[in-house]
């Protein structure tokens, strides 16, 4: 077999890279990315053929658990996955390609770089639980080292230690689920697992474990703080790669576990995921919309866009639970075509931000603006992926989010009263997230990208290297075509779909015409974005050469109207804060316990005025500042015994000895 | 089957023409019964296509500031409006091209179309443009989930997300009085106030700027950029009256299947609800206050919390009948 020496030696060249880029200076750096393009590509074909030819490759090596072995399987959701990160890698080693080679590559980066790529390639492939924990403790560890490269940076140690802390948890939750999976007889590659469903109660808590371990890995609410702080903290190709790819390998592990290797589902399976999905689609985005660091930005925007996920997935579980097959591959379609439309364009938003931090050493909205002047490309490229996140047509996030709303609208066909009720709910939450995904990218574009520049740097930003803009410009195209061609992308999702449901999307050709997306009938619900691109195209392009016939053609530039007082300061302009306070306000003040208050001195009085914003964030107070405290206080009221006289310890053995022997005495 | 085409192709042409020729008379007819209940003469009602007009005939002067985004965002608001404004049947239910979007997408392309607006609002760098594009987002936030549980609602009832499809099954039982419709139904006309900028949410004829919303974003724009912006705004206008017209009054639509003579008294019809709604709002409009913006949410908020009811409502006599 062909494929698996080419993804063999892929994998060992991205390992050789990096190896010889930790011993070698200089020239050696600059290996990195050009091999780990070729490395994805590669992979990245091997999956395509996996994915459309149905084939499957399956590998076992003698290292590994002993008498386990190592099981290795490329199955077609393995590939499906492999193609988005693959996609994503390639994306960011293109990007890679124009970082400058004396002053942006370090020995802290450049060689952990090929081995997180092949970390992440590894989770994929991993068939049996000890690979599959190996390898992604690997991610987890080659990223956190990622994040921790600036380590002066006292803010990028914070998000690391506290990005290793929620590593650790996530991955001793999968431990507990691969533990629950293998059952009491041990059998820890998934073939044996398949073969071998858990008990109801043993099930619930497998899910519950994987919904931790995977939660915590892609951020899903409650379990997202360390997000928003690591994935800015790394390099800018990094972010890219850990926001708009890692999270989809978390998501992955719970794709394996909730549908292949967890046996036939329960209804209720369904309910965490959708409710936590939900809650982490909405305050994701409340948190981004407040936010003023651009890459915190797009942190919390993936937050919410794993939160949309889970949600299709929760839905697919609960139709396959209830044998609508028909729903559930539209549900699964639906999370599926997410997961390679996020990948596309959070990371061409994160490289775009990259570009920006790059040209004007800023990631304050408030520092930058009118960037569209300066840096043009980007800011076309930049302009795409906002849009396309926004979920507006006839981009690819819009195509998703229609198969999702088709998905919420046949759960009336559910017979539980707990999904009838919570679906109609879990509508509004998408959509109150897709309108406010809309709010925040207008706030980002609009005071990183438009209006005058409010920092010297953002007025003197120069545009990026030809190979940087080469990678945002192909991910902007996929996000393009990705909406444009959203059928022919469900089509090829059909092998996929047949193995894990039985059933497919309607094809292309189906419907009036080839590229159609069509959701179970033509006659219930089709979405034909070239015909709407084309129908907007005419009309503009009419209203273009109408206009200038009938018009009058001049155009004069002048100073700004603004109401006749036009004011030469960059100052006055709406700031990233000014465009959030209404949303604050009619948000904040509930989710936030956002307060406001005005300090105006008297007439008379020289001292400035003072505005102040309080926000505080109870998610993190619930969640991580309180259990911290009682660990502290824990550990602190435990420290006693550190320093007993040898007497207590003597009382205190033998009364454990005492105890376990009574323990032993019951129990036989 | 040639002919069939063409005749097809013809009526979808005809309801582009037609909604974009009509638009600047609802909002004509909307100026003159204000001005009339105000004991005004009020300015003639093709005074909106005078209007334009002027506006087309006058030179366009741009900010030094303004980017490329700003010269072509009033394009391709003007087509994605009138574009959507096609897509909702009018006079004929079975249009040509009715089924390439269904009414998520019709939606999403009308909130394509804010976006770019409030994108150009910031484009320029004064304070009023952001101040209008940051209001706007913020009632959009709340108008849009909204609109969109609305039509989920009755893509429930309907059984189907296509415009058409929803219009035909309206059009069969036009008389089926629920719950869930008639929250519909009060959800869609506060969203329809908000999305047009209209009294109580927003004045267009407001020249307080502290007040605007909708006007703040566009008023760096001049001459036929302006022209564009304003037509898409009657456009937006008459596709919200066409919506709610098509859906709680199709009487007189007519059918996919209907020929020429059908289409007539189809076009009789709607023009006719068109203006009557027209006339409707500029009553509403003197009988009622504007809002301070901060009380909006409060508004707004209503027709999301109805359409949130009506939707749950869906759900419940769907799985309680099947």
């Amino acid at each position: 077999m062909p494929e698996l020496q080419v993804l063999g030696v892929a994998l060992g060249a991205l390992a050789a890279v990096a190896l010889v880029a930790t011993s070698a200076r200089g020239l050696a750096l600059a290996l990195v990315y050009p091999v780990s393009a070729l490395a994805a590509l590669a992979i990245g074909v091997v999956d395509l053929r996996v994915l459309l030819g149905d084939g499957l490759l399956t590998a076992t090596l003698p290292i590994g658990l002993p008498s386990v072995g190592l099981h290795l399987r490329l199955d077609t959701l393995s590939a499906f996955f492999g193609i988005v990160v693959n996609g994503g890698i390639l994306a960011a080693s293109i990007y890679g390609m124009g970082l400058d080679r004396v002053r942006e590559m370090t020995p802290r980066v450049e060689p952990l770089f090929p081995l997180f790529c092949a970390a992440m390639n590894l989770v994929l492939i991993a068939d049996d639980a000890y690979a599959f924990l190996f390898c992604w403790e690997l991610m987890s560890l080659t990223s956190w080292a990622l994040v921790v490269a600036r380590h002066t940076d006292p803010e990028s140690r914070r998000a690391a230690h506290l990005y290793l802390v929620m590593a650790a948890i996530g991955t001793a939750a999968l431990l507990f689920a691969f533990g629950g999976l293998a059952g009491p007889a041990g059998g820890y590659a998934f073939d044996t697992m398949r073969g071998h469903p858990p008990a109801p109660l043993v099930a619930a808590l497998i899910l519950t474990a994987a919904l931790v371990g995977c939660g915590s890995k892609g951020g899903l609410i409650p379990l997202h703080a360390w997000l928003p702080l690591a994935h800015p903290a790394a390099p800018s190709h990094v972010s890219a790669l850990m926001s708009g790819v890692m999270t989809k390998v978390a998501i992955y592990g719970f794709v394996r576990i909730a549908f292949d290797l967890l046996g036939p589902p329960t209804w209720w399976w369904a309910l965490p995921p959708i409710v936590l999905g939900a809650i982490t689609a909405v305050l994701g985005l409340l948190y981004a919309v407040i936010d003023r660091d651009l890459k915190r930005v797009l942190a919390y925007s993936t937050i919410e866009n794993v939160g949309v996920i889970f949600v299709a997935l929760g839905l697919a579980l609960a139709f396959r639970a209830n044998g609508r097959d028909d729903s559930a591959v539209v549900a699964m379609a639906a999370a599926l075509l997410h997961v390679l439309n996020h990948s596309w364009f959070k990371s061409l938003l994160f490289l775009g931000a990259g570009a920006v931090l790059h040209a004007t050493g800023r990631r304050d909205l408030d520092g930058l603006g009118g960037l569209i002047h300066r840096m043009p490309r980007t800011a076309i490229f930049f302009l795409v992926g906002a849009l396309a996140i926004s979920a507006l047509p006839p981009l690819n996030g819009f195509v998703s989010e229609w198969l999702l709303f088709q998905a919420v609208l046949a759960a009336p066909e559910l017979p539980q009263a707990a999904l009838h009720f919570a679906s109609p709910a879990i509508g509004a939450m998408l959509a109150l997230a897709a309108a406010l995904a809309a709010a925040c990218f207008v706030r980002v574009y609009g005071t990183a990208f438009l209006g005058r520049p409010r920092s010297p740097e953002a007025a003197t930003a120069h545009d990026v290297p030809l190979v940087q803009q080469i990678a945002m410009g192909g991910l902007a195209l996929l996000c393009i075509l990705g909406g444009l061609l959203g059928s022919v992308l469900a089509g090829a999702l059909a092998p996929l779909l047949q193995t894990m449901f039985g059933g497919a999307m309607a094809p292309p050709g189906f419907g009036p015409t080839y590229f159609s997306l069509i959701a179970f009938d033509p006659d219930r619900s089709i979405y034909d974005a070239p015909i709407i691109a084309l129908f907007v195209t005419i009309a503009s392009l009419t209203t273009l050469v109408v206009v200038h016939r009938l018009s009058e053609r001049r155009t004069r530039r002048g100073p700004a109207w603004d109401c006749g007082f036009p004011d030469p300061s960059p100052t006055t302009q709406y700031t990233a804060s000014s465009f959030a306070q209404p949303l604050r306000r009619v948000y904040g003040a509930v989710t936030f316990s956002a307060r406001e208050t005005v300090d105006m001195p008297p007439p008379g009085d020289q001292r400035p005025a003072r505005f102040s914003v309080v926000l505080i964030d109870h998610l993190w107070r619930a969640f991580y500042a309180a259990p911290g405290r009682a660990v502290i206080g824990l550990s602190s009221w435990l420290n006693i015994l550190q320093f007993l006289t040898i007497r207590r310890y003597l009382v205190l053995m033998f009364a454990a000895l005492v105890i376990l022997l009574s323990i032993a005495a019951v129990t036989t | 089957m040639t002919r069939d085409l063409v005749v097809q192709f013809l009526a979808q042409g005809a309801q582009m023409t037609f909604v974009l020729l009509v638009a600047p008379l609802a909002v004509g007819v909307v100026r003159k019964v204000k001005a009339l209940l105000m004991r005004r003469q009020g300015p003639p009602l093709v005074q909106a296509y005078r209007d334009l007009a002027k506006l087309l005939r006058k030179e366009s002067v741009i900010a030094g500031s303004a980017s490329w985004l700003f010269r072509t965002a009033p394009y391709l608001i003007f087509a994605l409006t009138w574009v959507a404004a096609a897509l909702v049947p009018s006079f004929a239910s079975g249009l040509m091209f009715n089924w390439a979007a269904d009414v998520v997408a019709l939606v999403a392309l009308l909130g394509a179309a804010r976006a770019l607006l409030a994108l150009a609002g910031m484009d320029v760098g004064t304070s009023f443009g952001g101040i209008g594009s940051s209001r706007e987002m913020m009632i959009a936030t709340l108008a849009e989930p909204a609109m969109m549980l609305i039509v989920l609602t009755l893509a429930i009832a309907a059984g189907t997300t296509r415009l058409a499809g929803v219009a035909d099954y309206f059009i069969a039982e036009p008389f089926a009085v629920r719950v869930s419709l008639a929250l519909s139904l009060i959800s869609l006309i506060i969203v329809a106030l908000a999305e047009n900028a209209r009294i109580p949410v927003d004045n267009p004829v407001t020249h307080l700027e502290l007040t605007m919303v909708h006007e703040a974003m566009v008023l760096e724009y001049s001459g036929r950029h302006l022209a564009l912006i304003e037509a898409a705004s009657h456009l937006k206008l008459v596709l919200y009256i066409s919506l709610l017209v098509c859906l709680f009054a199709p009487f007189g639509m007519a059918p996919a299947t209907a020929g020429v003579g059908g289409w007539a008294i189809g076009l009789a019809a709607w023009t006719a609800k068109l203006l009557f709604c027209a006339a409707l709002l500029g009553v509403w409009e003197v009988s009622i206050a504007k809002m301070r913006v901060f009380r909006l949410p409060d508004f707004v908020g209503i027709a999301f919390v109805f359409g949130f009811l009506a939707i749950l409502l869906a759900f419940l006599t769907r799985g309680v009948f099947e």
